[in-house]
């Protein structure tokens, strides 16, 4: 099965032949975790602050589906 | 405490200095101009009348050496947008120059007799009443360019564009910033427009051999900078290279659309498909790119967060400052319109005639969803700036914003509350900054009380932004806090560090109480703030409003907002809660 993840702000700076916005297309096993999916794209676990799947909230231990769209988030805010 | 209040009557062109009386002499920036406007202005005047003031407070720590990020200048008054209170704040120059000069608070009152306009140069041996003609009928690049060549030591130029000049509601009042452009804005509710009624095109502010300000725990105020200091340095969002420091406020943009809350063509979908091309991200790459403009700008001397940038246009010259997300997402997705530089050039216009660029944006968008323009036409949405600037029927409608553009063109998708436009966050997908937009005593306003900290960002806590649960609890924590900090000079993203590191907040009491000599700690932030609601509130309900005006609009109740196919479902008595407080008996 296969995940398409996206990463923003500071966190492009690991991912850094992704343009904006674009999707990672990840193979990954049934019962993978949104936190092992993270390791795998050696993302520091540090500056992730927010997850999303589906538009949604999701918490680390959370598994990731197939066809999940999943966003790692740095912080952010403003105005 | 010395600080003074300079008074200056437009109808005999007088100034005076006074103490500050005692029921004031606590309060500072925005609770001090939501207090003297409590005291001195009929609820119920026109905002455009004579019986309107406007009041101009630096923050407390404003002034002060090295307080970081601590740029902030209040304007406030009686709204001529919403006809509620109305406190809106912006960074630039004016903030430390005016506490450097002692003075706590201008009140500009008055109209002149002979209906000319003037500008006030105010230095330490007074205020002068020059003539403006020489600036009448410029934009504000030209005025502050003018202003900086006639008047000496690079001084503060607060100032109003055309729109303020014909005293449109959608007229902001702009600050220089330190490359003396136009671009901080205290740009909500219309206060260009009571500026402009007060015959007054520019206030030039000199601090050179002002008294500075005073410090009554010199000790006391040390240790809460360096707390404050340490905490915004130390957090991921605040630091150097930090998220803020290398997009921007803008670095939102593709995380509100993913998350499903992006307002898209006027309020009707919550995503974008154009949001990374309009992007934090993507300034930070056109910078890159062009090899010009710059992220990391700061807007007032001694911020250290520094979440400005200088967008470059295609010649790769510096343009404009600054491309927010505020503004990314006003003149872009929510008019359908996906190219940064159309945003920066509609972004610059504003700048120069006037306008604040939140109203600015969902007013396009209100006229294109009334079939003015085809969502997305960039070019037709670009001269109607033009129009405003000139002051066409057609630009002075679209001058007054959203209200009176949803008139003119029939619409009924109106995302207003109290006359004031949403800004860059769904109510449908977000509820607690739902629940900010609607009690707000300002109107709907995210900075008011900005609930995205934990509903989104997972600042100062996480809870579900999809929840109705507990958000009247959650918006009148964030929208006392705001009131707080709104009061102390410092700019609001301090909140964010603060929230996270406790230190940092018992810190920014502490710098509050050294300069002022009070005796208040951290846990003082919340009652006080609220003291300041508690005011503005009361004005409001003077002015004729009720419960009934703190609502969402209609459409949101029964138009599903996709992609969550959500609508705003949060009860009116839930809504009803949060100032349940201001006549109850338990304050």
């Amino acid at each position: 099965m296969e995940a398409e993840v996206r990463v923003f702000a500071t966190l492009r700076r690991y991912l850094p032949e992704l343009a904006i916005g674009e999707a990672k297309i990840v193979q990954i096993e049934p019962g993978t975790t949104l936190d092992q999916l993270r390791e795998c794209l050696d993302l520091p676990a540090e500056e992730v602050k927010v997850i999303m799947v589906n538009n949604l909230q999701a918490d680390p231990d959370d598994l990731v589906s197939d066809g999940d769209r999943v966003t790692y988030i740095p912080a952010v805010a403003g105005g | 405490m010395t600080r003074k209040l300079l008074r200056i009557n437009m109808s005999d062109l007088s100034a005076t200095y006074e103490d500050m009386p005692e029921k004031w002499a606590k309060w500072a920036g925005r609770g001090l101009t939501s207090a003297i406007t409590l005291d001195e202005i009929e609820p119920t005047c026109h905002p455009l009348g004579p019986n309107n003031k406007l009041i101009i407070a630096p923050g407390w720590v404003s002034g002060t050496p090295a307080a970081p990020s601590s740029g902030r200048t209040s304007f406030g008054g009686k709204s001529p947008l919403t006809g509620t209170i109305k406190e809106a704040n912006a960074g630039g120059l004016s903030s430390q120059k005016i506490a450097k000069l002692g003075i706590g608070a201008i009140i500009l009152e008055g109209t002149p007799k002979d209906g000319k306009w003037y500008t006030l140069h105010i230095t330490k041996d007074g205020v002068q009443f020059d003539d403006a003609s020489d600036l009448m009928g410029k934009g504000m690049y030209e005025v502050d360019d003018l202003c900086w060549q006639k008047y000496p030591n690079e001084p503060a130029v607060i100032g109003i564009g055309q729109v303020g000049e014909r005293k449109l509601s959608n007229a902001g009042i702009s600050v220089n910033d330190p490359e003396n452009k136009p671009g901080r804005y205290a740009g909500r509710g219309g206060m260009g427009a009571v500026m402009g009624a007060r015959g007054v095109k520019a206030i030039v502010i000199d601090d050179a051999g002002g008294p500075g300000v005073e410090i009554a725990d010199m000790d006391l105020f040390k240790q809460g900078r360096k707390k404050l200091t340490a905490a915004i340095m130390q957090h991921d969002l605040t630091k150097k290279d930090g998220g803020l420091n290398s997009y921007g406020t803008n670095v939102l943009m593709n995380i509100i659309n993913e998350a499903g809350g992006l307002p898209t063509r006027n309020f009707s979908a919550g995503q974008f498909e154009g949001a990374a091309l309009i992007s934090g991200e993507m300034v930070a790459e056109m910078v890159e790119k062009r090899q010009s403009g710059m992220t990391g700008h700061g807007c007032h001397p001694g911020c250290i967060i520094q979440c400005s940038n200088i967008y470059p246009n295609e010649e790769g010259e510096d343009f404009v400052s600054c491309v927010e997300y505020e503004t990314s997402w006003a003149l872009g997705a929510n008019c359908g319109i996906n190219d940064l530089d159309y945003v920066a050039k509609m972004t610059w216009e504003c700048n120069d005639i006037g306008l604040d660029t939140i109203e600015a944006g969902n007013t396009v968008a209100v006229a294109m969803d009334g079939g003015l323009l085809e969502f997305g036409d960039k070019v037709g949405a670009l001269a109607l700036f033009d129009e405003i600037r000139k002051g066409t029927p057609m630009g002075r409608i679209l001058g007054q914003g959203v209200e009176a553009t949803a008139k003119a063109f029939g619409v009924s998708r109106v995302p207003t509350v109290k006359g004031q436009s949403m800004p860059a966050y769904e109510p449908r997908a977000i509820k607690g900054i739902g629940v900010t937009y609607a009690t707000s005593t300002m109107g709907a306003d995210h900075t008011a009380g900005y609930t995205i900290a934990p509903e989104i960002a997972g600042v100062g806590g996480k809870v579900d932004p999809l929840s109705k649960e507990g958000k009247a609890d959650l918006s009148l924590t964030f929208q006392a806090a705001t009131a707080f900090i709104d009061s102390t000079g410092y700019c609001l993203f301090i909140a964010f560090p603060i929230l996270d590191i406790a230190e940092g907040w018992a810190g920014m009491a502490e710098s509050v109480a050294g300069v002022m000599g009070m005796e208040i700690t951290g846990d003082d932030v919340i009652p006080m703030g609220k003291e300041i609601l508690k005011m503005e509130r009361i004005f409001n309900e003077r002015a004729g409003f009720t419960a009934a005006d703190d609502r969402l609009p209609e459409f949101m109740r029964f138009e599903k907002l996709p992609p969550h196919n959500v609508v705003w479902d949060t009860s009116d008595e839930d809504l009803d809660l949060v100032y349940a407080w201001v006549n109850g008996t338990d304050e």
